[in-house]
């Protein structure tokens, strides 16, 4: 004797919560039923285990009959198939997009295309995160970017406006979208102390002072793309290591204003040229394609490293970049100083927010 | 040419993609009614296509309003190939054809296709012109309301009660027709789907024309069933209550009161005791307070016959119109009365109500109920009602005359079913036997002799026997009322109606249940049909004994929305009785259970019965606290009861006060010691799962309904014993599973549980369940203060609010105990009665500041009550009566029997509300889910199954916003909602 069926519709779409996240997390009902049960699932209204199954692939039916509109949520609310509260939809849809930053990690700059999707099943087994939820990570990145890749305007707002999501969760997304349309890399040994978080928040810098849509938020294009007069004019800023006079200048402006407040003073005053030169180099680059893309190699490399191994705190080397960059104001013959704020601005706190081990 | 139909087709939404290589539609829609179609523009490359069409005009008699959906189909354009159907809707447009309901359907409506499912939804506009036409032949009745509600509408009075009202349509199932070989399909569910939408059509204008007839202008507790009879046919059948209403007005001041409470002030007159003029109590047909079929079978009765088989005598000469399968005499002048379907009320004293106005239900009888089984493929002429007719004809005498013989002159909440497996048709009919007051009724029974005095009070005075002590037409032990003490009640009462407003009520209420499988050979033909017979009277008798001992076990009296299903299989009978049961102060307190062993010899099973028989009386005082259960002790004087010789069998469990070889005979009836262990077991679970719904008052009005269905396999070659745990298991465990699905809204209790069994297939048991979950509040504050108005109107009982959050209400009926001090709390909290013209759920329901839509869905709530607690119902938009087919060959890909079954109930759900919506409601009530039949072929990997819904579509108001928005002015909220209805 067995169940052949056994379902339950409410008029209100019954959904629990924490099996939602089981179920997002790629679990099989049968690993659902015990992690419910070991949560002590049982001990609520003396469930037995098979009241518990029954509720969990329920509830599992429920969520991949829901899935079909999650992946559109601007149909979720005019649909008329599940009458579920709004609160619970804009819940259902948060966690259906929101995603586990080890994963994101991972796919950070790769294509998402194809391709990487094979990749998938070794993300897994590195992450611990189930194929089933890696598997909706990544199509829920693909969806966004492939939204949102056609639409001008504010990304953030599109994206928000497009699949409802939160602020925060936007924002992330956005840098996902922005990290995939520039292939960046990400991927290299080197840069893998860093997290998603922290190359959310340079994405987010990115994107607020360098692209397109920083200066115009009504152009034709995706307004991730970098703006290129703005690479183009950054190669003016070579000025600053090539006139050897502005170079000196430069630095004794800096070491006027960080002597005694910074313990790495002579390392720094030995370094100046290099780093100085570093930051200008990364700059005037940019516009390569190639040397765009290791942008945040390069200031592993060139930047991080040295002054780590220098043994800089990040209070040092953030008044360092301070006057770095403020100093430049008082070089009578540099013209470029509009340009240099906008750059210096953003990779200052890039750096900074990588400077960590 | 007295009605003009005009349909707009404004958009489209969500349409699927129906051309592969643009991944887009060319939609277009066709409208059909009767046999005028137009058609709209196609709409190119498009998924929500803007048609914005004109008004599409049909003129037409409203006969054909009555009859015929509007069909709107929507298509793919192709210009190579023929165009293909994306869906359809069917639109009923009877709500718009009463004045006093909804005037426009307007909306979003989902497309439906029996095979895809949902398709997308469409934006339409349907209004309708009705030119008066006075023409006293007429064939139509439009204007006559319909409501599921089994009890006066909410914003009705009744004027009048006319009495019953019945109608069948038989026409040949398109699914058996030669043509259903060589069609799709979808045609043929498609012809299905819209010749019961036509029948049910039908129907209803048949119907409304008798009520025309009787001078009615409503049918109250409409309740209509299909039976899918295979070979012979599709009957659509339907019974109901005319009555004459009005609309109550909207002035605050006596709008709020009149449904509950103010006319019972002025309706202490009289009580009709019923003279009973041919009711030979001696030749006592069964009856009872037991359900009759089963008193019937005491052994030793003389008169004691089965009326099923004696019926299935009838049923093999359908045609000779033997309605004297009720053998005794008396009864022979009422078959005398030639059957004029014009003469409702005097023919057939039946009433489908289960909530009555105050003082209108004077005496309550017990229940009666009667039951036949046919055999389908001896219907001589099977495209003609008459067989049929004939066959509840007969039930309904049988009924009647058990009324008669519990000296009661009406039958209340009654109700016909039917289980058709293959050839076999099992034909119910149940209600109560009762005595009403005459006030409502046009020529209200007859006599005038005066059994009862005027002041009866209230809260007992249903409770007293409406029959002759002396010539008691069943076994049953008398005693004073235990309220008044002047009148004689019985000491248990059974009935198929909601607990009266006004009754007494001691502690709580709980779900009782009765379950029961019985094993049958395969048989053909008569030899079933005889076999079936044979078996259905130890059914009942068995549901009827374990009902008896449950609510016993609960220390309980009473039983009220008492509903005894039984459905047949190949190999197997299955029998569910449902029920809330209740202690009435009115009644003597019950007995314990004292239960004996077969072989006294052995000491270890004298042991093992002593132990059962000290955890049975531990479950009875356990239960007696967890219902607050505490009657007031009073000296019991039982008063000489003409209980003859051999006791009903029901009684030998009442144990202290009876001798020992009664008791013994435990064991005859259950055949075995452990069926009672068994049946501890389940008490046991229920009760643990009660303990959960914590208490705490306050209806808050947070209400989920939903629907849960389970098919069960059996392994083969299970004895009764063994089939009998299974089932009980199964429906332990769906309700356990219910509780747990709903902890999140504990405290909380269900209302309403409707169980519907069914035996698909040998081997296959079904189980659906439609209840409401409601949740309470656990801020006492704004109860204090209805409470203390509720008191002034319900004397003496103020423990009955507390007491509701452990209701587990059963059935259509069951209703009561909350919805009655429910009602009254809302007529007294809202002094005001608002009409806000959008109400909640259209106007603020599902804004979500980040839908960049705009469009939101109208939230509608659905509820199998007739009421929606916390809030008024401020307007009916007329009944929702909808049939759906969906059919599936790729079972497997929609995710097996559960997703696909799973998927069709959310679209049911979906449609309902999509057409209520439509309507301007924002719920519907008294909802029900008369049919779902499901059946599958996995090896096809094919399933199909047909669901039934129903119900009343309403406008409500929360009672918060009504508090809120009574401050303003009257004259505008009257204004409105004066408007709103167009009278």
């Amino acid at each position: 004797m067995s169940m052949e069926l056994d379902v339950f519709v409410g008029n209100t779409t019954v959904l629990d919560q924490d099996v939602y996240q089981l179920w997002l997390d790629g679990h099989t009902v049968s690993d659902a039923v015990r992690i419910r049960m070991e949560a002590g699932a049982l001990q609520e209204c003396e469930a037995n285990a098979e009241v518990l199954h029954s509720d969990t692939t329920d509830q599992f039916r429920t969520f991949q009959m829901c899935e079909r509109l999650l992946q559109s949520p601007s149909k979720v609310a005019n649909q008329l198939l599940f009458q579920i509260p709004p609160h619970r939809q804009t819940m259902l849809i948060e966690r259906y997009y929101e995603f586990d930053s080890v994963f994101a990690r991972e796919v950070l700059g790769k294509k998402l295309s194809k391709g990487t999707k094979k990749d998938l099943d070794d993300i897994s087994s590195k992450t611990g995160i189930a194929l089933k939820s890696c598997r909706r990570q990544f199509d829920n990145f693909k969806r966004v970017f492939k939204v949102v890749e056609e639409l001008k305007g504010p990304l953030v707002e599109n994206i928000q406006r497009h699949f409802l999501l939160s602020d925060v969760l936007a924002r992330d997304y956005a840098a996902i979208v922005f990290f995939a349309n520039s292939r960046f890399e990400a991927g290299k040994r080197k840069l893998q102390y860093l997290s998603f978080q922290d190359f959310a928040f340079c994405a987010g810098q990115l994107i607020s002072y360098w692209t397109v849509g920083a200066v115009d938020n009504m152009m034709e294009d995706l307004d991730v793309d970098l703006e290129k007069d703005f690479l183009h004019d950054l190669k003016d800023l070579k000025v600053l290591v090539n006139d050897k006079d502005m170079l000196d200048q430069h630095k004794s402006l800096v070491c006027a204003q960080l002597r005694g407040k910074i313990k790495v003073f002579s390392e720094m005053e030995a370094n100046f040229k290099n780093l100085s030169r570093a930051l200008v180099n990364i700059a005037s680059k940019l516009t390569h394609t190639k040397d765009f893309r290791d942008l945040f190699i390069d200031l592993v490399e060139k930047l991080i490293e040295p002054c780590r191994s220098d043994k800089w705190t990040i209070g040092d080397l953030r008044l360092f970049l301070k006057h770095y960059s403020s100093s430049v104001h008082m070089l009578e013959a540099f013209r470029h100083q509009v340009i240099w704020d906008r750059y210096m601005s953003v990779i200052k706190s890039c750096i900074l927010k990588m400077y960590h081990d | 040419m007295p009605g003009r139909l005009k349909a707009k087709i404004v958009a489209g939404r969500h349409l699927p993609v129906m051309d592969r290589a643009s991944d887009l539609t060319d939609a277009f829609v066709e409208v059909k009614f009767g046999n005028t179609t137009f058609k709209t523009d196609v709409y190119p490359k498009s998924l929500n296509p803007q048609w914005n069409s004109e008004w599409f005009k049909f003129e037409v008699d409203d006969e054909d309003l009555q009859d015929e959906p509007l069909q709107i189909t929507v298509l793919d354009h192709d210009t190579y190939s023929a165009n293909d159907a994306i869906g359809k809707v069917y639109i009923d447009i009877d709500p718009l054809l009463c004045s006093e309901a909804a005037t426009v359907i307007s909306g979003w409506l989902p497309i439906y296709d029996t095979i895809h499912g949902i398709r997308g939804e469409i934006n339409v506009l349907v209004k309708v012109d009705l030119f008066n036409d006075l023409n006293r032949f007429r064939q139509s009745s439009c204007g006559v309301k319909f409501f599921c509600t089994t009890s006066i509408p909410r914003c009705y009075r009744a004027i009048m009660v006319h009495g019953f009202v019945e109608e069948l349509v038989v026409n040949e199932d398109p699914e058996y027709q030669w043509i259903d070989r060589i069609r799709t399909p979808r045609a043929s569910n498609e012809a299905r789907q819209r010749l019961i939408f036509l029948m049910s059509g039908e129907l209803q204008r048949k119907i409304g024309l008798k009520v025309l007839e009787m001078g009615g202008n409503a049918v109250v507790g409409y309740l209509q069933c299909f039976d899918l009879e295979g070979e012979s046919g599709l009957v659509v059948r339907a019974i109901g209550t005319a009555c004459t209403l009005e609309k109550m007005s909207t002035f605050p001041a006596t709008a709020t009161h009149p449904n509950n409470s103010s006319p019972s002030k002025d309706m202490k007159e009289p009580g009709f005791g019923e003279e009973a003029p041919g009711v030979p109590l001696s030749s006592g047909p069964p009856t009872p307070l037991r359900a009759q079929t089963f008193s019937s079978f005491s052994p030793s009765k003389s008169y004691s016959r089965q009326s099923s088989s004696s019926d299935t005598e009838l049923s093999l000469t359908p045609k000779t119109g033997k309605i004297s399968s009720c053998p005794v005499g008396h009864l022979c002048h009422f078959c005398m009365i030639p059957p004029s379907p014009f003469c409702v009320f005097q023919e057939y004293p039946f009433f489908t109500l289960t909530i009555f106005p105050p003082g209108f239900l004077l005496h309550v009888g017990g229940v009666v109920s009667a039951r036949s089984v046919k055999l389908l493929d001896r219907i001589h002429n099977p495209d003609e009602p008459e067989t049929r007719d004939a066959w509840w004809e007969e039930i309904r005498q049988e009924i009647k005359s058990h009324a008669k013989a519990l000296g009661c002159h009406a039958v209340v909440g009654y109700s016909e079913s039917t289980s058709i497996c293959e050839e076999v048709c099992i034909l119910s009919a149940s209600g109560t036997a009762a005595i009403l007051s005459s006030r409502f009724m046009q020529d209200g029974p007859l006599d005038t002799e005066h059994r009862f005095e005027e002041v009866v009070s209230p809260g007992c005075g249903f409770c007293h026997i409406p029959y002759d002590e002396l010539n008691i037409p069943f076994p049953a032990q008398l005693t004073y009322c235990y309220c008044c003490r002047r009148y004689k009640v019985p000491d248990v009462l059974f009935t198929t109606i909601d607990l009266p407003t006004e009754a007494n009520v001691t502690g709580k209420g709980c779900l009782i249940q009765a379950r029961l499988c019985r094993t049958k050979k395969k048989a053909q033909g008569e030899g079933n049909a005889m076999a079936i017979s044979n078996l259905l009277p130890f059914l009942e008798y068995e549901l009827h004994t374990q009902l008896m001992n449950k609510l016993k076990l609960r220390g309980m009296n009473a039983l009220f929305g008492l509903r005894i299903q039984i459905s047949v299989g190949e190999t197997m009978l299955l029998g569910l009785a449902s029920a809330t049961g209740v202690y009435l102060t009115a009644l003597p307190s019950p007995g314990g259970i004292q239960i004996a062993g077969k072989t006294p010899s052995d000491i270890t099973y004298e042991q093992h019965i002593s132990n059962m028989q000290k955890k049975i009386n531990d479950t009875i005082t356990k239960n007696k606290e967890q219902y607050e259960i505490n009657p007031p002790e009073v000296v019991e004087e039982i008063i000489g009861s003409p209980i003859p010789e051999p006791r009903q069998r029901s009684r030998l469990f009442r144990s202290h006060s009876e001798s020992s070889d009664e008791v013994s005979e435990i064991d005859l009836s259950h055949g075995k010691k452990d069926a009672f262990v068994l049946e501890i077991d389940d008490t046991d679970a229920v009760e643990d799962i009660h303990a959960l719904l914590t208490d705490s008052p306050t209806p808050a009005g947070n209400t989920s309904m939903f629907t849960s269905v389970r098919v069960f396999r059996l392994n083969a070659n299970l004895t009764n014993q063994g089939l009998n745990k299974i089932f009980s298991d199964l429906c332990e465990n769906l309700l356990k599973s219910l509780y747990f699905k709903l902890r999140s809204m504990v405290p909380c209790c269900l209302c309403h549980l409707n169980f519907t069994v069914a035996i698909p297939e040998d081997e296959l048991i079904q189980v659906a369940v439609t209840a409401v979950a409601m949740s309470f509040d656990k801020e006492q504050t704004l109860e204090n203060g209805k409470r203390s108005g509720e008191k002034t109107l319900i004397k003496g009982k103020p423990c009955l609010v507390s007491s509701t959050p452990f209701f587990l209400f059963s059935l259509l009926f069951l209703s009561t105990p909350l919805s009655f001090p429910l009602a009254l709390l809302l007529s007294t909290a809202s002094s005001m009665e608002k009409a806000s013209p959008l109400p909640e759920g259209r106007s603020r329901s599902l804004r979500s500041n980040r839908s960049y839509s705009g469009s939101s869905v109208a939230v509608v709530k659905m509820t199998p009550l007739s009421f929606i607690p916390g809030a008024k119902i401020i307007k009916y938009l007329g009944i929702i009566n909808m049939f759906f087919i969906r059919e599936t060959s790729s079972l497997r890909e929609e995710g097996g029997v559960s997703g696909f079954l799973h998927t069709f109930i959310a679209e049911v759900f979906a449609m309902v509300r999509a057409h209520v919506a439509a309507l301007g409601g924002n719920a519907v009530v008294s909802y029900s889910m008369k049919e779902c039949v499901f059946m599958e072929n996995p090896n096809k990997n094919q399933a199909q199954c047909l669901i039934n819904v129903s119900g009343d579509a309403v406008i409500f108001v929360r009672e918060s916003e009504l508090e809120l928005t009574s401050v303003q002015p009257q004259s505008a909220t009257t204004q409105t909602s004066n408007g709103g209805e167009g009278t």
